[in-house]
């Protein structure tokens, strides 16, 4: 069924409750750890199916509203073949007089929301996110359309020099022509300038991206497709803290709690963890931060709650050592011992051997 | 200043000086000023911010007792100069004149009452009044008249017949008696009453511990006394009187035997004019019949009809143990004098902008043998800033007390009030946050403090259960205020939530459906009924 159809049968539903005189209600997958499920066989978080319920009363009326306001939104622009920003959305809202969106997480929650209720990615609904895509260098020609001549354009991505091409918020209609042997995700924009710098992807035959924190749905798109297209395995490599294991290599990997609708092709399930474990924490005597509480949370909760931890006894044993050691250390720390290090010593090292990475 | 004689030591006779000869050296009279010097932070002038204040409070506090002693209500006036020429921020000396229309003091008793220490009528009565020591106002002319060498200056008219009697005085302070500088008749438009003149180092400050603080809340606590200020800022400020009714008239009562500490005792003992021992316990002392008397002698192994003056040390010792094993009925409360719960709220009203006002006083109770009342004020809402921890306003006797208010009987009963219960929200070990201001009264024949500076009230357990007890009837009435506006507020909120969201809804639906104007409607008036048939 096309998304607009959805939309209007949803509103047609409400509508129909609303003459009977009866309350009517929206139904949405709940969007939290707690209703997902971790399969290695399948690769990602899937819904369990816990749903909440959105039922029209003096409580929910503004919100609701809100939601129906942005279906409406969404059913103009997929008519029009158009597309609009999260934040324009946002400030199109600021039309709708006392229901307007105060702040932007507002509107994105219900646009979340909707997506989930119709089980479709953001561009289904004609909306865009405005975040960073990330950055690619190395290896890697990449065949795009000129938006307005809709000319095939190729992207010699060894050909930026000291600067880098960046991944488009849609990575749908890109080809790739390649002959890297694999693909390595960086957590900063730091380490991946002095990879960059040091062509260190025309030594080790690679194409390196850089995340910039938790990688956005294009970046994560993007690195599956290139990694399923070209059969490239994919090494990732983030700081030594739950962060970097958690919210940025699972959530490329097997997805979010958050977005588990779309993980299925949101996710790269053949990604390894390169990056600093806390046995390299100690192995090379890296210089350390002291955990702090919102960490030390962070840590807890994964033992507890995370599928993902639980599936791989791994991460379990790892991130409880952490815990037990009580420090964090960033992947720029290893430059304690010379700048190149990571170059010279660490990436060689940590690639040659698959006993020294987390699943 | 007392010097001792040194013993002037010939070469020839030398000989060993013991160790008490040694002594005796450094040993002599100590002066009243040394006193003062040594123990002014124990009479409230530890910094000049609070010399400023405690000045102003002495004599605003006798000023009072004396209207309420004569039975007028009282108009007192306050007047602070900055001098030098300087801003009042800047200024380190101030001259400060307190007016009352009380009573005025007999000619013979001025030099007394104004310029020696330790002297006065209240130490010796067991009777309700602000000031208890008769320390307050020779100390602040003292305090003057050591940073500023100037006397304290007196006008007092006792008969509206009779001219007034002008006095500038200073303290001799090796012997602790008057030095009258000036005596003079002069003339005065007043009928009666006195006016003090004292000129201090000092520094003028605002804020929680300020004049100007202390004055609003002796407002408060005395809602039948029209008080006038000139600040040091030449701002006038007038707190009127709301009511025309006097406090009522404060009896003596004698002391309960639990109350006597073991010197005192003694002392009343050699002074007292009882021929035996029975016959003193029973005049001296509330609630000692003959036979309560008798069993204490008996207890202590003291003949009943010994004379007391004869009474040695160990006697006295065992009579005070014997006191304190015998059951004797609680003191009569009648001596004490609440403001009162209407009146309270009163003055809580004229002085604080507030929504809502409620006051409790607690039936009198007793600790150790002197009655006391705990009377309770809470303000609500209006003006009061939301987002603070609430404030407390302390009084003894209606006085305000405004220094160590974390160390009193007061913090603690309200911190081990769960105002949780009562609608307000309350870290651990904090007070209550929310806009609201909670006066305590402690009415007192004896208020203990826990030091002389009278600023804090002693951690006694029945004191601090009836603090609790008043605390949270008020707290139980507050929440109800509380409760029935969160209601309103609730319902308003509703009402325009309704009104503000709903009309989007049908908007939406129009604008995905293509519904007509009619269509559109229909949804709203249906949606307004489905919303008000489910109000939650």
């Amino acid at each position: 069924m096309k998304v607009d159809q959805k939309i209007k049968n949803i509103a047609e539903d409400v509508y129909k409750k609303i003459l009977k005189k009866k309350q009517p209600s929206m139904k949405f997958p709940l969007r939290a750890l707690s209703n997902v499920k971790y399969d290695p066989k399948h690769g990602f978080f899937e819904l369990l199916g816990k749903e909440k319920i959105r039922t029209l009363s003096v409580n929910t009326v503004k919100t609701f509203a809100q939601t129906l306001k942005m279906m409406s939104i969404s059913k103009d622009i997929l008519k029009s073949d158009d597309m609009a920003t999260k934040r324009e959305v946002y400030y199109v809202s600021k039309n709708w007089g006392d229901a307007r969106f105060n702040e932007q997480p507002e509107s994105d929650t219900v646009m979340d929301d909707i997506e989930g209720m119709f089980m479709v990615n953001r561009e289904q609904l004609g909306f865009t996110a405005d975040e960073h895509g990330g950055d690619v260098a190395g290896q890697l020609v990449v065949i795009d359309k000129n938006p307005d001549t809709k000319k095939v354009v190729k992207i010699d991505c060894t050909k930026f020099g000291s600067g880098a091409y960046s991944i488009p918020t849609s990575v749908e209609h890109l080809k790739f022509e390649t002959n890297a042997k694999f693909i390595l995700a960086i957590e900063t924009k730091g380490m991946f300038e002095r990879l960059n710098r040091h062509n260190y992807w025309r030594k080790s035959k690679c194409i390196i991206v850089s995340m910039g924190g938790v990688p956005s749905r294009a970046c994560r798109r993007f690195i599956r497709k290139l990694s399923d297209e070209k059969n490239l395995p994919v090494y990732v490599f983030t700081d030594g803290d739950f962060y970097g294991y958690m919210n940025i290599y699972r959530t490329l990997k097997v997805g979010s709690g958050n977005a588990a609708h779309i993980n299925e092709f949101f996710c790269v399930p053949k990604a390894s963890f390169i990056g600093i474990t806390p046995q390299d924490i100690v192995d090379y005597k890296l210089p350390t931060h002291p955990l702090k509480d919102v960490d030390i949370k962070r840590g807890k909760d994964a033992v507890k709650n995370d599928p993902f931890v639980h599936t791989h006894k791994e991460w379990r044993k790892a991130i409880e050592a952490q815990l037990k050691m009580g420090t964090r250390a960033e992947q720029q720390a290893l430059a304690k011992h010379g700048l190149n290090f990571v170059i010279d010593k660490y990436l060689p090292k940590k690639l040659k051997n698959p006993k020294l990475w987390l699943p | 200043m007392v010097q001792t004689k040194l013993t002037t030591v010939s070469d020839k006779k030398k000989r060993t000086i013991t160790k008490a000869e040694e002594l005796a050296k450094g040993q002599r009279e100590i002066s009243v000023a040394e006193f003062f010097t040594k123990n002014r932070h124990l009479l409230g002038f530890d910094n000049p911010r609070k010399a400023l204040l405690t000045t102003v409070k002495e004599a605003v506090d006798n000023s009072l007792d004396a209207c309420e002693e004569m039975n007028v209500l009282p108009d007192v006036s306050v007047k602070i100069i900055a001098l030098g020429g300087k801003e009042a921020s800047v200024a380190d000396r101030f001259v400060v004149t307190i007016e009352d229309n009380g009573p005025g003091v007999v000619k013979k008793q001025i030099p007394n009452i104004f310029a020696k220490l330790l002297y006065g009528s209240k130490f010796h009565s067991m009777k309700q009044s602000r000031g208890q020591q008769g320390i307050g106002i020779s100390a602040a002319g003292m305090y003057g008249q050591l940073t500023t060498g100037k006397p304290v200056k007196i006008t007092s008219k006792i008969d509206p017949k009779r001219n007034a009697m002008y006095y500038e005085l200073h303290i001799d302070t090796q012997k602790n008696e008057p030095e009258i500088l000036k005596e003079e008749e002069v003339e005065w438009e007043k009928d009666h009453g006195t006016k003090v003149t004292i000129e201090l180092e000092a520094k003028y400050v605002k804020g929680k511990q300020s004049v100007d603080e202390y004055l609003k809340q002796t407002a408060i606590a005395n809602p039948h006394v029209t008080l006038t200020y000139i600040s040091p800022e030449k701002k006038k400020t007038n707190f009127p009187r709301v009511t025309e009714e006097m406090p009522a008239e404060a009896k003596s009562i004698k002391p309960h035997p639990y109350g006597v500490e073991l010197g005192i005792l003694m002392k009343m003992l050699k002074s007292t004019k009882a021929k035996n021992l029975q016959a003193f316990l029973k005049k001296d002392f509330s609630r000692v019949s003959p036979k309560i008397a008798k069993e204490i002698c008996d207890k202590a192994g003291v003949y009943e009809k010994s004379r007391p003056s004869r009474i040695a040390t160990q006697e006295a010792d065992n009579l005070f143990k014997a006191i304190n094993i015998t059951k004797i009925m609680a003191p009569p409360t009648n001596c004490l004098v609440p403001i009162g719960k209407d009146l309270i709220e009163k003055g809580l009203k004229k002085e604080i902008d507030a929504d809502f006002y409620i006051a409790v006083t607690r039936p009198p109770a007793v600790y150790r043998g002197n009655p006391f009342q705990i009377e309770v004020g809470l303000a609500y809402g209006g003006d009061i800033p939301s987002d603070h921890i609430s404030r407390v306003i302390r009084f003894a006797n209606r006085v305000p007390l405004l220094y160590q208010q974390s160390s009193g009987a007061v913090f603690k009963a309200i911190l081990g009030t769960n105002w949780r219960n009562y609608s307000l929200s309350q870290s651990k070990g904090a007070l209550p946050t929310g806009p609201l201001i909670i006066m305590v009264n402690i009415a007192s024949v004896w208020v203990p403090f826990t030091s002389e500076s009278k600023e804090a009230i002693a951690h006694y357990p029945q004191i601090i259960k009836e603090m609790k007890l008043a605390l949270q009837e008020a707290g139980r009435q507050l929440s109800i205020h509380i409760r029935k506006r969160k209601h309103a507020e609730h319902e308003e909120k509703k009402k325009s939530y309704i009104e503000k969201y709903l009309p989007h809804v049908g908007i939406a639906l129009k604008e995905i459906l293509n519904l007509k104007q009619t269509e559109e409607q229909k949804v709203e008036v249906n949606l307004k009924k489905i919303l008000e048939k489910h109000r939650e």
